[in-house]
């Protein structure tokens, strides 16, 4: 007590750490973690190889193709998810544009880590939708991570994942899933929880077991939310690979960081625009074949 | 129908329903007869039903009926376990399904109950014939083996040509009879009906009690009805349970939830019923098999009931008419009573009061009750029928 009525400093300034206590605690956890990626770097980098060799297969597989090729499949595609010609015909525009801009490459690479991207958040995410819907107690974890997850700048926790695995595509991917993966879980979660619970307490009452349940009734009565929340994911996706560029991984993101250091003007925009231009056919692509798949939903409801 | 033991085919014993967090802890205090309001607010625990003791019989329509809040939507999710209770016993053909592991309690609601919603309960993402086989798909029929089943029934509600339509396309009267030959398509002898024609409009409403009545009387399935419209329980129950805060209040028949209610609830409730659709003639009529039997006057002379002005006429073809004393008093005995009769309608016991109105206040007779063997069984007498219907 006494020593605190002579020192009252601490009325004027935070009691603060001080300098060499917090540099200590710092080192400590900076020197655990070093020999922890030094340790297991190796086991862990290694438990990604099956991913990375698919990775580079489909990047590969993107580029190397004839473009002819690529556009008329990625134009097939689209036609089949949206039944669309006018949609179709703005997808060959673009498509048609960015090739003459030179960024057709780029965009290849951009195009092949979105898709495994998502394709990884869906996976993981629609599992992890379900489990939050099916307890609250699973919600009341996860919820929060998910928080954390959009919230904490992209570059802190890239420091870690480029720490443990180096440059490249991996942390890429780790990164870009981390960040873009929430709104599929939470929608997924969502869209379970609004599903009508006397539709529910029918299943149940003519002798529905769980997973008929789940299978039979929740997730399709969810999809069309889980759907919004896929489309989320995709833009947040895209948003990330600038960014993700950072960290070793090509695309339409290097160019554009390019751009920054070295006030190319014109550069930065016309990759920019690719990149808004890949949002936008993912955007309407995914939105129309929800859309259509959902049809019956909409109905009149006459009364 | 009669009434012994083994005509039960539901028995719930001392069922209790109470929510909150710990709601065993709480049972005892309920049990000792605390107040709703009194758990509410010294445990926080919602008393949702309690001491519900209730028997239903093989083969008829039992009708819950309860203002919103009264607990017979909860109830009636205890008879297929959609809600546990806290305590009680459910007996469904003497095997407390309480007692059955998950596993079976699936193969009891696959087979012995189905259930129709307030809300319809369709899946939308099916079409109608989907929803129509739903329950038998789910007990693993492929659909060509329930394809004929799940049409014909689609039939029989009248909806036949809908099969391709999603629920969303059809109106609220249609996809409740979607609902209804759901249910009907499990062939379980049980059907729960929640609130089951409460969100039809009055016109389809009425259109659907009709057409449950004329499937009950080939089907004879055991039907737990549940509902807030007094007129419907009366139209459709064989019995009548009354539900109030959770609690029963009267088990009877509909003539005695309108003319004996036990307390003022009831009495309340059975105040605004339309007794003229509510009531039959048979509840009404007066019982008396005085009448003349013959075609002559001197056979009606014979038989004339003493102290009276008139009398029904019968032969053995059935009943002819009303005579009056002064007409007989008026002819010959060997004359005809051919044309001499007084030309008054007979009604049947089943006929709603409502009917008879018209036929009573046209008539300064009584008018007499036959059944269906052509016997007289009784009298519809004006002044009673004034007196029930307006007490």
């Amino acid at each position: 007590m006494a020593l605190l009525m002579a020192n009252s400093s601490w009325l004027t300034e935070f009691p603060d750490m001080s300098r060499r206590e917090l540099l200590s605690f710092r080192q400590t956890l900076d020197g655990a973690y070093r020999d922890f990626s030094r340790e297991y770097g190796d086991t862990i980098e290694s438990l990604f190889d099956p991913l990375l060799s698919f990775l580079i297969w489909f990047e590969d597989l993107l580029i190397s193709t004839p473009w002819w090729i690529v556009l008329g499949a990625v134009l097939g595609l689209v036609y089949y998810a949206s039944r669309s010609l006018k949609l179709s015909a703005g997808v060959l525009v673009s498509l048609l544009a960015i090739g003459y801009f030179g960024m057709w490459e780029d965009t290849m690479r951009t195009l092949s880590i979105i898709t495994v991207c998502t394709l990884m958040s869906i996976a993981i995410g629609i599992p992890i939708g379900i489990l939050m819907a099916q307890s609250d107690r699973a919600r009341s974890i996860i919820t929060p991570l998910l928080d954390i997850m959009q919230t904490m700048p992209a570059f802190v926790y890239l420091i870690p994942v480029v720490m443990l695995l180096g440059i490249g595509k991996i942390p890429g991917v780790i990164a870009v899933i981390i960040y873009a993966i929430p709104p599929v879980i939470r929608l997924t979660n969502l869209g379970i929880r609004l599903v009508d619970t006397e539709t529910l307490e029918a299943a149940t009452a003519y002798g529905a077991t769980r997973s008929q349940r789940l299978f039979g009734v929740q997730l399709p009565l969810a999809m069309p939310t889980i759907m919004a929340g896929i489309n989320q994911t995709i833009m947040m996706a895209l948003a990330m690979v600038v960014v993700a560029s950072m960290i070793g991984v090509k695309g339409l993101g290097q160019p554009v960081l390019k751009s920054i250091t070295n006030q190319y003007f014109t550069l930065g925009l016309l990759n920019g625009l690719a990149i808004v231009a890949l949002a936008i056919i993912f955007d309407r692509v995914s939105q129309t074949y929800a859309k259509r798949a959902q049809k019956h939903l909409e109905g009149s409801n006459h009364g | 129908m009669g009434n012994t033991e083994q005509d039960i085919l539901i028995k719930i014993e001392g069922l209790y329903q109470i929510f909150g967090k710990t709601p065993k802890k709480v049972l005892q205090k309920v049990k000792d007869g605390a107040s709703k309001d009194d758990v509410l607010a010294q445990t926080g625990h919602t008393v949702g039903l309690q001491d519900i003791n209730l028997d239903v019989k093989r083969g008829e329509i039992f009708v819950i009926m309860g203002l919103s809040g009264s607990g017979k939507s909860t109830l009636i999710r205890h008879f297929n376990r959609l809600i546990d209770p806290t305590a009680g016993k459910i007996l469904v053909d003497g095997e407390d399904i309480m007692e059955l592991p998950q596993k079976e309690l699936t193969e009891f609601r696959r087979h012995k109950m189905a259930m129709v919603f307030q809300h319809f309960g369709l899946m939308p993402h099916r079409s109608v014939l989907d929803n129509v086989g739903y329950g038998l798909s789910i007990k693993g029929l492929k659909k060509n083996e329930w394809k004929p089943k799940a049409t014909s029934w689609l039939d029989t509600v009248g909806l036949a040509g809908y099969e391709d339509q999603f629920p969303s396309q059809l109106s609220g009267g249609q996809q409740q009879r979607v609902g209804l030959a759901r249910a009907l398509c499990t062939d379980a002898e049980i059907l729960l009906m929640d609130e089951a024609f409460s969100a039809l409009d009055p016109l389809i409403r009425s259109e659907m009690q009709d057409q449950l009545i004329e499937l009950q009387e080939t089907l004879h399935k055991t039907i737990i009805f549940i509902t807030h419209d007094l007129d419907e329980a009366l139209r459709l129950g064989d019995r009548i349970a009354v539900l109030k805060d959770g609690k029963l209040v009267q088990v009877g028949t509909p003539v005695d939830i309108v003319l004996n209610p036990v307390d003022e609830y009831v009495t309340a409730f059975a105040k605004d019923v339309n007794r003229a659709k509510a009531l039959s003639v048979a509840t009404v009529m007066t019982e008396n098999t005085d009448k003349v039997l013959g075609t002559t006057v001197r056979e009606a002379r014979k038989s004339f009931p003493e102290n009276q002005s008139y009398a029904f006429v019968f032969d053995h073809e059935g009943y002819k008419g009303i005579l009056t004393k002064k007409t007989l008093a008026s002819l010959q005995d060997s004359d005809s009573l051919d044309g001499k009769l007084l030309d008054v309608s007979s009604i049947a016991p089943n006929q709603l009061l409502e009917d008879v109105i018209p036929l009573s206040l046209n008539t300064q007779f009584d008018i007499p009750v036959v059944d269906k063997y052509r016997q007289l069984i009784g009298r519809l007498e004006a002044s009673k029928l004034a007196d029930v219907l307006a007490p």
